[in-house]
């Protein structure tokens, strides 16, 4: 019972009173309204000079209720709710239910249709990390890569566009497949697409990577060990950047992912450095897995056989798909009516969010900003 | 819903064929509402057909949880005998468990059979049963790369050990369990609201809340308008 992380939990906020020559702790209060928190995020620190202490999230403030509102609306009409939750990656998202309900229903997305779903899945999770790297760089200094990642990023949400009419909130699939057949030439604008952002990546790269000061920003700091990420339940880049590797995708495949040749990139350090590599790699890795989808992408309906009306049985399922910011869960109970019993969302930003005062423990008040980047947390989801 | 309709064919090839076929040309047109009586014959059929019938009754049984069966299963039974019922259903496995058994075996599966990781802790209200809530921990096991669900049942005001120390990620989990169903978890370190204000009355996610239904009193005060909605 004395292992490292019950040691180091960050639980027992009431330890360590006692300040650099006994002066007075400070509490500040940073948020709700701040432009580094990413949203609506309220942290409280408790300082010692510069030096952090604990800190105390407080989060709700853009609860909707989404898991209440899916008790009183269909299968299908719940759908786009999940495109609101996760706002930057809603096609992982509507993947996760949409996916989740089929299991229930016991059917199965046609091979077409799960090229498809892989396709705009990878694109999206490229989109997330562009969104990531700019608005993270932005908060360390760093103003350039916003606005590179935020011209390439453009691409992605026209190829999102010209497909399902949504930059944002796709809403790009229907339970039981896909409701839109691809665009003419939706295949070679992905390649095209493909072709162009490959030299972007390594432009951002160019711009960070070696950057002295960016290095100084992030080397050792942040700091978490695999073991803590396990038992905060810490999952995604975070979890693998701390030399786990594991992914949903590899571990428990869905849709096509089982039918790629991919890596699961991971570091060893577990710091805001090693975290920012492993997400410049997953770009990649993305990029070959749309390259291999796009070229194999099998002819054949896109819709499974699903009655107008969804009733699953009786019953529930969890399943859960590897989101750009980790393991995306839906917890669904059937009452074999059309409407679920009981949605739960799994989030990964809200359980990621949780790990942010055991990272900041013993760093500068500065690299919280640092800290809440690197754990690319969306407000949307954690409060759902 | 209508939408759903719809959506099989993309919309692009309906539109050909109705530029194709100007109206009343012939050839009927299932989805525009203007289409009489031959569209509905050339679709009932398949439904109406003598064989769907026997199938109907049938399907809303749909597959049932079978028992489940494996090393850990038989060691868990031996042990707690009774109080414990393993199922499997649509290829997740899930352990029914008696609520005084949860701390012991919930230590057990982290401790000896590898399940490091808690995925997620959540509950779901029945209030037409005498034990009202379910509560669930998802469980994950990265060396055997194996899911599983422990289930227990509670009634309304009892309280369950927290599983906070056993995994630091309950902490959140537990206390949005406690601000959605009013669930106590003893030994929390800090068991308050998360994602509602503090001073909230009512818990959102039972089934006696409505939809609509907010606090008011907390509304009028602090944000001082007359009415959330």
């Amino acid at each position: 019972m004395t292992d490292p992380i019950s040691s180091v939990s960050h639980l027992d906020l009431e330890e360590s009173k006692h300040t650099f020559l006994d002066a007075n702790e400070l509490v500040i209060n940073m948020g709700p309204q701040h432009p580094a928190t990413h949203g609506v995020l309220r942290v409280i620190l408790r300082l010692d000079g510069e030096k952090v202490m604990g800190l105390e999230c407080v989060i709700g403030y853009l609860h909707r209720g989404v898991e209440k509102i899916a008790e009183h609306r269909t299968y299908t009409m719940f759908n786009p709710y999940v495109d609101r939750m996760d706002y930057v990656a809603a096609v992982s998202n509507g993947l996760g239910y949409c996916e989740a309900v089929e299991k229930l229903l016991n059917i199965e997305a046609p091979p077409r249709a799960n090229y498809i779903r892989v396709i705009l899945t990878e694109l999206n999770r490229i989109a997330s990390h562009q969104l990531w790297l700019g608005t993270h760089a932005l908060d360390i200094g760093a103003m350039t890569p916003l606005f590179y990642t935020f011209r390439d990023r453009e691409e992605i949400l026209k190829i999102f566009e010209k497909y399902c009419g949504a930059r944002l909130t796709t809403h790009a699939f229907r339970i039981g497949g896909c409701q839109y057949e691809t665009y003419e030439g939706f295949e070679k604008d992905v390649k095209k697409f493909l072709a162009f952002v490959a030299p972007k990546i390594d432009e951002y790269e160019e711009l960070l990577t070696t950057n002295r000061i960016w290095v100084e920003r992030t080397k050792n700091v942040g700091n978490i060990s695999a073991k803590d990420c396990i038992a905060l339940g810490v999952t995604g880049p975070v979890l693998r950047a701390s030399g786990v590797k594991w992914d949903v995708r590899k571990a428990q495949p869905y849709a096509a992912y089982k039918q790629f040749d991919f890596e699961i990139p991971t570091g060893q350090n577990g710091d805001t450095y090693d975290r920012y590599l492993v997400r410049m790699a997953e770009m990649r890795q993305s990029l070959r897995i749309i390259q291999q989808a796009v070229h194999g992408i099998p002819e054949g309906p896109i819709m499974a056989k699903v009655s107008k009306v969804l009733k699953p049985p009786v019953g529930e399922i969890y399943h859960s798909i590897e989101a750009p910011k980790g393991e995306l869960g839906y917890f669904i109970v059937s009452d074999g009516s059309t409407q679920p019993y009981r949605v739960r969302v799994r989030p990964p930003s809200f359980v990621n969010l949780q790990a942010l005062d055991l990272m900041c423990r013993g760093q500068l008040v500065a690299d919280v900003i640092a800290v809440i980047g690197t754990l690319d947390i969306v407000l949307g989801e954690v409060d759902r | 819903m209508a939408e759903e309709t719809k959506s099989p064919q993309p919309p692009s090839n309906e539109e050909l064929a109705k530029a194709a076929n100007p109206a009343g040309s012939g050839t009927p047109d299932p989805s525009s509402p203007g289409a009489p009586q031959p569209a509905i014959p050339a679709e009932k059929p398949p439904a109406a057909a003598a064989p769907a019938k026997p199938a109907a009754p049938a399907k809303p049984a749909g597959p049932v949880p079978q028992p489940w069966d494996s090393p850990l299963v038989a060691k868990l039974k031996r042990q707690y005998g009774s109080g414990l019922e393993a199922w499997t259903y649509l290829n997740q496995n899930y352990l029914q468990v008696d609520r005084s058994l949860i701390p012991t075996v919930l230590q057990l599966l982290r401790d000896e059979d590898q399940f490091d990781y808690c995925v997620d802790v959540t509950a779901v209200h029945y209030p037409k049963r005498e034990r009202q809530f379910d509560v669930i921990w998802m469980l994950y096991s990265f060396a055997h790369n194996e899911r599983m669900r422990v289930k227990t049942q509670l009634a309304d005001g009892e309280h369950i050990p927290s599983v906070a120390s056993l995994w630091a990620t309950a902490n959140w989990l537990e206390r949005e369990v406690f601000d959605m169903f009013g669930i106590q978890f003893d030994g929390h370190p800090d068991l308050k609201r998360i994602l509602l204000p503090d001073g909230w009355k009512g818990y959102p996610l039972r089934k006696d809340y409505g939809i609509i239904q907010q606090d008011q009193e907390w509304v009028q005060i602090n944000l001082g308008i007359e009415s959330g909605q």
